[in-house]
């Protein structure tokens, strides 16, 4: 009677791990880190980490933007029915505060990282590279963070000194 | 004890010498019975029911009990469904009327082709499917989840008269089950320098947070279950992070990756969005915790009092993201004098409490109002207080005391008091 329990028991634990006092099979399985995971990298850090090649214009930009964005965001990137993208710089403050992509994001990086999962809502991850450099020099250029003959790629748009940079309070 | 066995034998006894009365006589009672009472009968009691079902839903008489949904018409999948508290009764939310916050549509995921990566700063990358993480071991916590903005509309100049569930129901309390995210990072091999984990969703939009990793060794759940059911569709279907105590938008639905970090990814999400404005122009960034807060659910704003004069049930919800809630007290005066409601156990940490006290109305103004403390100290400001601390721009994180105005005629508004 006791020898077959035993059995069980050390048939039951053999291959398993112990924390916190319970019992079970450790599952996860390894990824392979020879080969690149571009779908594992889509998260752009502030320092540039996770950005792709390509380049694009404020004039590229502005050409795509008119095309595919102003439906929602309006003309110049203000006064449609999504959220205003530009204007409003030094507002925070005020009677009247207005938190646009160019009055109020700390980093610049956030807006390629933004855009490419998320925008235009139809159909995420449908812009290429370039496309998305070229749309965040124009948003930055619509008040003047970025000069009319600017072209971002993944060494200068981390570069961009956004004008809210320093308003966040860490926790 | 004995009482009970006595008085049990006596209606027995009772019983079996009714029935030789009535088998006696009952050509006679028959009839009579089938002459006087069947128009008294409910309907339901003199043909079978309906059928049984695989799924139960709500009775047809109860549709009324809904989510309310509020979305951009050009972003259609971008909005919010508040939960009815005002309808609802003990703490815990029904899985179909949990509140949402979707920012492009509810995904359709195949679980069998769904998988969860942890990687970044940890010694071995891993990948978890939801099939092995069914084998894990699996552990249950009752919480609530809170969206940042819920409440918000209350920092506008005039108070909204929406019930009390479709203004400050961006808030839900479920039992969540799942894996505790412990095991999982330390199966991965925690890095020393790792402090964050940049959290993603595969909803479209990919939606991307950055969580401290202490919080999600601490408590952090990887929950497959949503009170004992697998979780629904709009509540992030197969897997999603459960972050007790912290802002909805932390607790991201439809996981899909961990990725351990040194610093925070600053996404649109923890800097544009979820942040505090404060009047002097700065944004307090990373405020996590959902501060102490409570709100009568009935009476409430949109309701009559039927009865003058009248005893009514003055009950409602309370929580808190740091801890279990203390005390609830309660005021028919505006604030001016306070009484202690009744707190119904259990009493759970970072997880509805449901008070109660019984009230006398007999036509009287009165404002209502609730004031919950929890184990911390902390106490719920009043809005007073919390607009001359915050401004009117914080947009986030509203937690002040939520009166309602009893007229002379029993109706009940939504004011600031």
């Amino acid at each position: 009677m006791f020898m077959p329990k035993l059995i069980m028991i050390i048939f039951f634990l053999s291959g398993s791990v112990q924390a916190n006092d319970e019992t079970y099979q450790a599952l996860g399985a390894p990824i392979d880190q020879t080969i690149s995971h571009p779908e594992l990298n889509l998260t752009i850090f502030p320092d540039g980490t996770g950005l792709p090649e390509g380049s694009g214009s404020v004039a590229q930009g502005k050409q795509l933007f008119n095309r595919l964005c102003i439906s929602c965001h309006g003309q110049g990137g203000r006064g449609g029915s999504a959220m205003a993208l530009t204007g409003d710089i030094g507002s925070l403050n005020s009677a009247y505060p207005e938190k646009t992509v160019n009055s109020f994001w700390p980093y610049a990086t956030t807006l390629f990282d933004y855009i490419r999962r998320s925008m235009p809502p139809s159909a995420p991850f449908s812009l290429s590279s370039n496309e998305i450099y070229a749309l965040c020099a124009y948003v930055l250029s619509q008040d003047a963070i970025l000069d009319e003959n600017a072209v971002l790629d993944k060494t200068t748009l981390p570069q961009v000194k956004m004008p809210n940079r320093d308003g966040f309070l860490p926790r | 004890m004995e009482k009970h066995h006595k008085s049990r034998r006596q209606f027995l006894q009772h019983s079996a010498l009714s029935g030789v009365a009535m088998m006696t006589s009952l050509p006679i009672l028959a009839s009579e019975l089938t002459k006087n009472k069947v128009s008294t009968l409910s309907s339901s009691m003199l043909k079978p029911g309906g059928e049984f079902s695989n799924y139960g839903t709500p009775s047809p008489y109860e549709k009324e009990v809904i989510r309310w949904i509020s979305a951009n018409s050009d972003v259609p999948g971008n909005g919010v469904s508040w939960t009815p508290l005002h309808e609802l009764q003990g703490t815990i939310t029904p899985n179909g009327l949990h509140y949402e916050r979707h920012h492009n549509g509810v995904p359709d995921i195949n679980p069998d082709t769904h998988n969860v990566v942890i990687d970044g700063l940890v010694d071995k990358p891993l990948n978890f499917s939801i099939h092995h993480l069914l084998r894990y071991p699996q552990h249950s916590r009752i919480c609530f989840i809170e969206c940042g903005g819920n409440s918000n509309e209350n920092y506008k100049t005039s108070p909204s008269q929406a019930s009390a569930g479709y203004a400050h129901g961006l808030v839900s309390n479920a039992e969540w089950t799942g894996v505790p995210l412990a095991l999982l990072l330390n199966e991965a091999g925690i890095q020393s320098s790792a402090k964050w984990v940049i959290a993603e969703g595969a909803d479209a939009g990919a939606l991307n947070v950055s969580i401290p990793i202490d919080k999600l060794l601490d408590d952090g759940l990887l929950a497959l279950y949503q009170n004992g059911e697998r979780l629904r569709p709009e509540n992030g279907y197969p897997v999603r992070l459960i972050v007790p105590g912290w802002e909805g938008i932390v607790n991201v639905k439809w996981l899909r990756q961990l990725k351990l970090s040194a610093s925070p990814a600053m996404t649109r999400d923890e800097t544009s969005q979820y942040t505090d404005l404060q009047p002097d122009g700065k944004a307090q960034q990373f405020s996590f915790e959902m501060q102490v807060k409570s709100l009568i659910t009935s009476p409430s704003v949109g309701m009559t009092l039927p009865d003058n004069p009248g005893t009514y049930q003055v009950t409602g919800l309370a929580w808190s993201g740091i801890g279990k809630i203390s005390r609830v007290e309660v005021s028919a005066d505006g604030g001016q004098t306070w009484q202690d409601a009744l707190l119904q156990e259990p009493i759970l940490d970072k997880a509805f409490t449901r008070f109660s006290i019984a009230w006398q109305w007999h036509g009287q103004y009165a404002i209502l109002q609730s004031r919950a403390t929890d184990e911390s100290g902390q106490i719920q400001p009043t809005r007073e207080v919390l607009i001359a601390n915050r401004g009117k721009y914080s947009y986030y994180h509203y937690n002040a005391i939520i009166s309602w105005e009893v007229d002379e005629l029993g109706d009940i508004h939504h004011v600031y008091a």
